[in-house]
């Protein structure tokens, strides 16, 4: 390594002890544009990777850079996949990146994707190719079978973590269980909560009985409640537990026999699963309660009062998901039992109603935020709001990082005053200086877009629908709100100009995404040929969008800074706008 | 904080949640000088909410959109800067859509920049109440995840079909077989909540010759004509909000005629409604009752006629649902 006359260098060793002790990819990313030296070292010696758009770097790209990695996260589709905003087969395929990895990173040892196609064949050649794999994390993935995780669990021989969150998994047998060897006792975390058939119970309870690490155990449903004492049993140092359904017929020894299991995990922090819930079998946990930290009853159709008797024991709760059946009043004693709360979750129950079915309304989230002095985090769905209680809350709670309110009803107003939100929302980002994620609902206009334009500094995720007049207010996000790495709209009448005028401001940017909004063809062509380091892709069913005139608004468009050039693994209802060539078929 | 620490990340918005991501693996992306594209938010500061009227982007950009306030004034030829806000000039534009200004502005789009053809109309004064029961026409609103929706949906299922104490019945070759129903109904004896939520069964639909598969609501319908109508719409009209769907049709020519139906029950020329059940088999829709075939299918497809033929497919085009069981 060249010295340079002047300044003396510490020897490479030194540097890359020093460098081992940075672990955010944030720091790491500083570290590497210092010197050309600096950025030889890290290089060498990063072994976390993090890749937020799998599109906007390829396979090849990374490991030429990066030779000895040992963690990858990937993410694919676009949030709004999540609505079925996205069609099938847009992409988000993991192969490529696997097949590549497998014969560069033979040692690596943990896979974390999201949102992405997963098939049978990738999780074998996982499960084949990295002898040391140890944690796959598929997180609202598809494509892929009960056979795939069959090879994983047969080939992975120190697997520590398996988990499946919310992924769709073609169920083909519950035998897949079975293939984890007997020598296998590595693992320490397992969530398979989304799986819908049965699993081999007996397997199931061997492979827990012989795993002395495990710490989070999730469940699916169709694991039955009188079973899960068995478990337990074996497994007394769990720190999270998804249940299976969550009912049984009613049976002394039953409760007893699940009463006496759980108060026999005392290091019990973290409850998920309780489908099916059965009031009657709830009081078999209020022994853990006091130290539960976790509480995910977003699947528990049961009454505010049944919740309440369970909620108020758990005095050090940090984050509960619930649904809306918990009530207005069930959100105040909340606010008087849990005074650690940091995180909140209200579900709807009903969405796709056109009436409240349940009194939740805006009065419990601001009894949440004025008696949870530590609430940092919040989605709420309801039926009403109004800019006093948006106001409110900000007051009580300036500490928001994410804050997403979900009015049910698209462009409802202010229910006492009937104007739109502006200034609620306004109060939200202006008094919230550190808030990271906001959603937006209800009626609208400009000016809420002036607000977070000018106050919303540390913003990065934004989501808009239907809502604003005009293009002023994607011009009023897009030019004010410095930290933005996603935006996501839909439905709003934002056209070509803010785009055009601020797009250097995408290449900041991860991703944009815009549905059922104004944006023509002819500046989403534009767009590409002025910005080469821009993908801009345009998903229309009605056909090429080239058959219809230029003006023509496209259904649904998703922009990424990419240095990985067009992607071509396309479906033929998405186009890429290229520079100079105009229009390519994938 | 890491989301799904709870066990699932569900629900709108998706369990995102909050994370300290770092950039794309790489160094940063920086803007490059070169492209002479600066950003024009020094032109128009943020801190100030101008009328619209002072805003006057005034880009220099035609894309046919003919008159309204997209003013073509040129600055210094072949550069890109910045005058008075403007980010191009017709000098940098391809000849290609220099052209098509005045080919489409003979189309029949309305000239307004804000308001192509293909787009819906809003503006501040257009405020109107809430359409009751708008969300639960809209695709992807609320946004409440389809992995959460089907949960919720599936526990009331399984309240609800104790009703149906009978058999599913099917076979292979199109005939029937008695087959139990599955015995966790009588766990939930003591679970039925005060309230019934009206949830939603999302199952895929794809259909022979289109690319694009979509995904139906079953719960959203209560009868076979009901199912019908909703996959005519879908895939003769093919489009994804309901006002893309009505500017679309009134206005443009567009891939598909909007009066052609699909008549998928009643022998349509060209295609057959299937579905496939719980055990992979490919069924003709309509043979069972309607509640029956809600509990056992899992995804529908629209074959044409010509490939449907192994299914026992019969040229009658009666097809008497109330037969419920064959030898």
């Amino acid at each position: 390594m060249a010295h340079s006359l002047s300044t003396p260098s510490f020897p490479e060793e030194v540097l890359e002890h020093v460098f081992s002790f940075l672990s955010s990819d944030k720091d790491r990313n500083a570290v590497s544009v210092v010197c050309k030296s600096w950025y030889e070292i890290e290089r060498c010696c990063r072994r976390r990777i993090f890749i937020g758009n799998c599109y906007a770097v390829s396979p090849r790209t990374v490991i030429q850079r990066f030779q000895d990695v040992r963690s990858v996260e990937l993410k694919g589709k676009p949030h709004f996949a999540d609505f079925n905003l996205v069609p099938e087969g847009w992409g988000g395929y993991v192969h490529p990146w696997i097949a590549a990895m497998a014969a560069a990173y033979p040692w690596l040892e943990e896979i974390r994707l999201k949102r992405m196609v997963v098939t049978d064949e990738s999780l074998e050649l996982i499960s084949k190719s990295f002898k040391n794999f140890k944690v796959l994390v598929l997180s609202t993935c598809e494509g892929f079978s009960t056979d795939g995780l069959a090879a994983i669990a047969a080939n992975c021989r120190n697997l520590r973590e398996l988990d499946l969150r919310e992924s769709e998994v073609e169920d083909l047998s519950g035998h897949w269980l079975s293939h984890f060897p007997e020598t296998c006792t590595s693992l320490v975390s397992l969530n398979i909560a989304c799986l819908g058939s049965e699993v081999s119970f007996s397997a199931l309870e061997r492979l827990v009985a012989r795993s002395p690490n495990l710490r989070t155990l999730r469940l699916n449903r169709a694991v039955p409640l009188e079973k899960l004492p068995i478990l337990l049993h074996r497994a007394p140092h769990l720190v999270e537990l998804g249940t299976g359904a969550y009912s049984a017929e009613s049976r002394p020894d039953v409760f007893s026999n699940l009463a006496e299991a759980f108060s026999a995990c005392k290091q019990l922090k973290g409850l998920s699963g309780f489908w099916d819930l059965v009031p009657a079998y709830l009081p078999a946990v209020y022994s853990v309660c006091s130290k539960l930290t976790s509480l995910n009853l977003s699947y528990a159709t049961i009454q505010s009062p049944d919740l309440v008797k369970l909620i108020c024991q758990c005095h050090s709760l940090q984050r509960l998901w619930v649904l809306d059946y918990i009530e207005d009043a069930g959100l105040e004693i909340l606010a008087r039992s849990c005074k650690d709360l940091q995180e909140l979750r209200v579900f709807p129950s009903d969405p796709y109603g056109a009436e409240e079915n349940v009194p939740l309304t805006e009065r419990g989230l601001v009894a949440v935020s004025e008696g949870c002095p530590k609430l940092h985090s919040v989605l709420y769905f309801c039926r009403r709001m109004s800019n006093a209680a948006l106001v409110a809350i900000a007051r009580s709670c300036p500490n928001f990082i994410c804050f997403r309110l979900c009015i049910i009803e698209p462009r409802t107003p202010d229910y006492l005053t009937l104007e739109p939100f502006d200034t609620g929302f306004g109060a939200i980002v202006e008094r919230c200086k550190e808030l990271r994620r906001l959603s937006l609902s209800g009626l609208l206009t400009d000016r809420v877009f002036g607000y977070i334009g000018q106050h919303g500094k540390k913003l990065e995720m934004l989501s808009v629908a239907f809502a604003g007049d005009s293009d002023l207010g994607l011009h009023h996000v897009l030019s004010g709100c410095e930290s933005l790495r996603k935006l996501e709209i839909r439905d709003c009448p934002f056209g070509d100009k803010p785009l055009l005028a601020n797009a250097a401001k995408l290449e900041t940017m991860r991703s944009l995404w815009m549905s059922s909004c104004s944006v023509s063809f002819g500046a989403c062509k534009l767009l590409a040929q002025k910005l080469p380091r821009l993908n801009v892709e345009v998903m229309d069913e009605r056909g090429p969008p080239d058959s219809r005139p230029e003006s023509c608004p496209v259904e649904k468009l998703y922009i990424y800074r990419t240095v990985a050039g067009p992607r071509f693994d396309m479906p033929d209802f998405v186009w890429k706008m290229e520079e100079g060539a105009g229009l390519r078929y994938s | 904080m890491a989301s799904g620490s709870l066990g699932g990340s569900g629900g709108g918005g998706g369990g995102g949640g909050v994370s300290g991501d770092g950039s794309t693996t790489g160094s940063m992306s920086t803007v490059s000088k070169e492209d002479n594209l600066v950003l024009l938010s020094s032109e128009v500061s943020s801190s100030s909410y101008p009328d619209e009227s002072e805003l006057e982007l005034g880009l220099g950009l035609s894309l046919g959109c003919g008159g309204g306030a997209a003013a073509l004034k040129s600055s210094k030829p072949g550069s890109w800067g910045v005058h008075g806000g403007r980010i191009l000039t017709v000098q940098d534009f391809p000849p290609s859509v220099v052209s098509n200004a005045s080919s489409s502005s003979s189309s029949s789009s309305p000239t307004k920049p804000n308001n192509a053809s293909c787009g819906t109309k809003r503006s501040a004064d257009s405020f109107s109440p809430p359409r009751s029961g708008v969300s639960s026409q809209v695709v992807g609103w609320p946004p409440v995840r389809t992995y959460r929706m089907n949960s919720l949906v599936n526990q009331t299922k399984l309240l609800t079909s104790e009703d149906c104490n009978s058999t599913i019945v099917k076979s292979k070759s199109k005939s029937i077989v008695l087959d139990k129903i599955d015995g966790n109904m009588s766990r939930n004896k003591n679970a039925k909540p005060k309230v019934f939520p009206k949830n939603t069964l999302f199952v895929k639909v794809n259909m022979d010759g289109v690319p694009i598969g979509r995904k139906v609501d079953l719960n959203a319908h209560n009868s076979y004509e009901d199912l019908a109508q909703t996959l005519d719409d879908m895939f003769c009209r093919t489009s994804t909000t309901v006002s893309a769907r009505i500017s679309y049709t009134e206005e443009n020519g567009g891939m598909r005629e909007a009066t052609e139906s699909l008549r998928l029950l009643n022998g349509s020329p060209e295609f057959v409604l299937t579905y496939e059940d719980r055990d992979g088999d490919w069924m003709l829709v309509g043979d069972v009752p309607w509640e029956m075939f809600i509990s056992s299918v899992k995804r529908l497809r629209i074959m044409r006629r010509s490939e449907a033929n192994g299914l026992g497919f019969q040229e009658q085009n009666e097809r008497q649902r109330s037969k419920p069981i064959w030898t």
